[in-house]
């Protein structure tokens, strides 16, 4: 298997061949120009519309998942809140998909897609539920599945939720390739797209993000059931920008206009995405910030020539918590819900608590996912194996976490708080990079402008000023 | 223990030796191969020890070859054992909610 000398230039040379044949899609329309391109029309090229995607998805038994009201959380919000504050919160709860998670929303209608067009079998990158997710498909529909994941470090270690997501694809009848840490593994995954011809049922497809825009539109027909009105504030747990995109345009869909959409991530500032050192320093394997940050600021860093998952267009604010945070409110929902749910919603979940003690009692948020619990996930897991890695647990003041070093329970509830990430640098980032695209001696046209402005749900006015202060010889 | 063919067993291989990793990874990383570990049924040879070179046919009968390193190795992963950080805080949570409805603890 190992790679002949020239072999990984060679193959990562192919790699928009090998990709473009893999998809099935034609993306040359939108790089025409290296800035600009018409989102809308991407998203476009899915071949059904949303009716046809909900029916798509029921036939395989996706979505239509509950939606729970969390009383006593809500109640625990209220004591925390000054008087009159304290917003209801609800969640949906995607454990219930085929897979355990709301990927296989993503999954189900790339598959489908992959299935009508003749692919023989997919190909995921992935070290996360998506990886079951494809699989489970793909066994519903008679495909072949490869999984290619970040497993070990070189010591051959893997923290049991990743080990988790491993087994539960070779349940499904995928042939999982478990890397060691490194971005390589985009090599492995081109290789194995060029061996076999499947199709690649890649997270940023307008397939996969289209999936998921019946999340958004459930949550605005549930919430009118539940409360005549649509939800004051959707939570999305932020990796790479996916989820967030898809409910989003979900919820602009069923005429949900003013809901506002908030992301959160776990904060694990200071730990190396690519590092061999940290990779099993993260109790958390997505939802955190070492892909939420740089995947809203460049969505163009993945596996497609243009990324359909743009969180930057459609968030409103982006909330950061601690890991003993999310750990705790895990426990909260077991012990005061009755809800034992894995790691993912929870990080929106904690974000959900201090953010309700912002808004009116008659508000709503709703935390738009629940994952599956099971080996690997729970956090008697997660901390049982950071504790035999020296990590430091313990109860306090969750300010004091250092990521790699701590993981701290909060002392009280009220030690969760509304933690705003600066939009505007994320913006001034996106922005400052879509600029050193432009070829030398050529400047950001009028229609890159206007795009940019929308990318980063701000105004011309926002990306003439930022190009201003950023690159003052353009 | 020797595998023979037929068992199901876990192979692994360097994909990218040290030294040849991707230029923008970490000096940690540029340090250690690049490695995969994939399962399958052995087709050869008829007996193996760990770190003889087999040959398996995946669940998806490709065909991968590798030193073995495991017959049929289990899961492992599992519950951990119970946090009693947690087992405090979902206490205090309970008790803080009966006394906000007022309840006789």
């Amino acid at each position: 298997m190992k790679a002949a000398a020239g072999d990984y230039e060679a193959v990562m040379a192919r790699r928009n061949a090998t990709m473009l044949s893999a998809l099935g899609l034609d993306y040359a329309p939108f790089l025409e120009n290296p800035v600009a391109f018409d989102y809308e029309a991407l998203m476009g090229q899915v071949a059904y519309d949303l009716d046809e995607v909900r029916a798509i998805q029921a036939r395989h038994g996706v979505g239509n998942t509950a939606l729970i009201e969390l009383k006593q959380i809500s109640a625990l919000a209220r004591r925390l809140a000054p008087p009159g504050k304290g917003a209801r919160i609800f969640v949906k709860d995607e454990a219930a998909n085929p897979s355990g998670s709301y990927k296989a929303r993503r999954a189900s209608c790339s598959i489908h897609h992959a299935a009508a067009a003749g692919f023989r079998g997919a190909v995921a990158a992935t070290s996360g539920n998506y990886g079951a997710a494809v699989a489970s498909q793909c066994a519903m529909h008679g495909l072949d599945c490869v999984v290619v994941q970040e497993v070990f470090d070189s010591l051959g270690v893997g923290q049991p939720e990743i080990l988790e997501k491993g087994r539960a694809c070779e349940i499904y009848g995928a042939e999982v390739l478990q890397l060691s840490v490194g971005p390589e593994l985009f090599y492995q995954f081109l290789r194995v797209l060029e061996e076999t011809g499947y199709f690649n049922a890649s997270l940023y497809t307008p397939y996969a993000i289209a999936g998921v825009e019946p999340l958004g539109v459930e949550i605005v027909e549930q919430m009118q059931a539940a409360t005549g009105a649509s939800p004051d504030v959707v939570i999305c747990t932020h990796a790479g920008g996916g989820n967030l995109t898809g409910t989003a345009r979900g919820l602009i869909k069923a005429g949900a206009t003013d809901t506002r959409v908030v992301a959160a991530s776990v904060d694990l500032t200071g730990l190396h995405m690519a590092s061999d050192r940290d990779f099993n320093m993260k109790y958390f394997t997505t939802g955190h910030t070492g892909f939420g940050i740089p995947f809203a600021g460049w969505p163009d860093r993945t596996d497609v020539p243009r990324n359909a998952a743009r969180a930057l267009r459609y968030m409103d604010r982006y909330l950061l918590l601690k890991q003993g945070e999310v750990f705790y409110m895990t426990e909260a929902l077991a012990r005061l819900e009755g809800l034992e749910r894995g790691p993912a919603g929870n990080v929106s979940l904690a974000a959900a608590l201090a953010l309700a003690q912002e808004m009116d009692q008659d508000q709503t948020i709703v935390v738009q996912e629940t994952e599956y619990a099971g080996a690997g996930k729970q956090p008697s897991a997660q901390l049982s194996f950071a504790r035999s890695r020296g990590i430091d647990i313990r109860r306090g003041d969750t300010e004091e976490e250092v990521p790699g070093r701590s993981v701290i329970i909060p002392d009280h509830p009220s030690r969760i708080r509304v933690r705003d990430m600066d939009l505007n640098r994320v913006r001034h980032s996106l922005i400052r990079k879509a600029a050193a695209n432009v070829p030398q001696g050529s400047t950001l046209s009028d229609e890159d402008i206007t795009f940019l402005a929308e990318e980063t749900r701000s105004d011309e006015a926002f990306v003439r000023q930022s190009l201003a202060t950023e690159s003052p010889s353009r | 223990m020797n595998s023979h063919a037929g068992d199901w067993v876990r192979i692994h291989a360097i994909i990218l030796e040290a030294g040849e990793r991707a230029p923008a990874v970490p000096d940690e990383t540029q340090a250690v191969p690049l490695e995969v570990r994939v399962k399958g049924w052995q087709v050869a040879p008829a007996s193996a020890q760990p770190g003889d070179r087999v040959e398996i046919r995946t669940v998806l009968g490709r065909r991968y070859t590798g030193s073995l390193e495991a017959i049929n190795p289990p899961y492992g992963h599992d519950f951990g054992a119970a946090i009693p950080e947690l087992l405090e805080a979902g206490q205090e949570l309970r008790d803080l909610l009966a006394d906000t409805r007022g309840d006789k603890t």
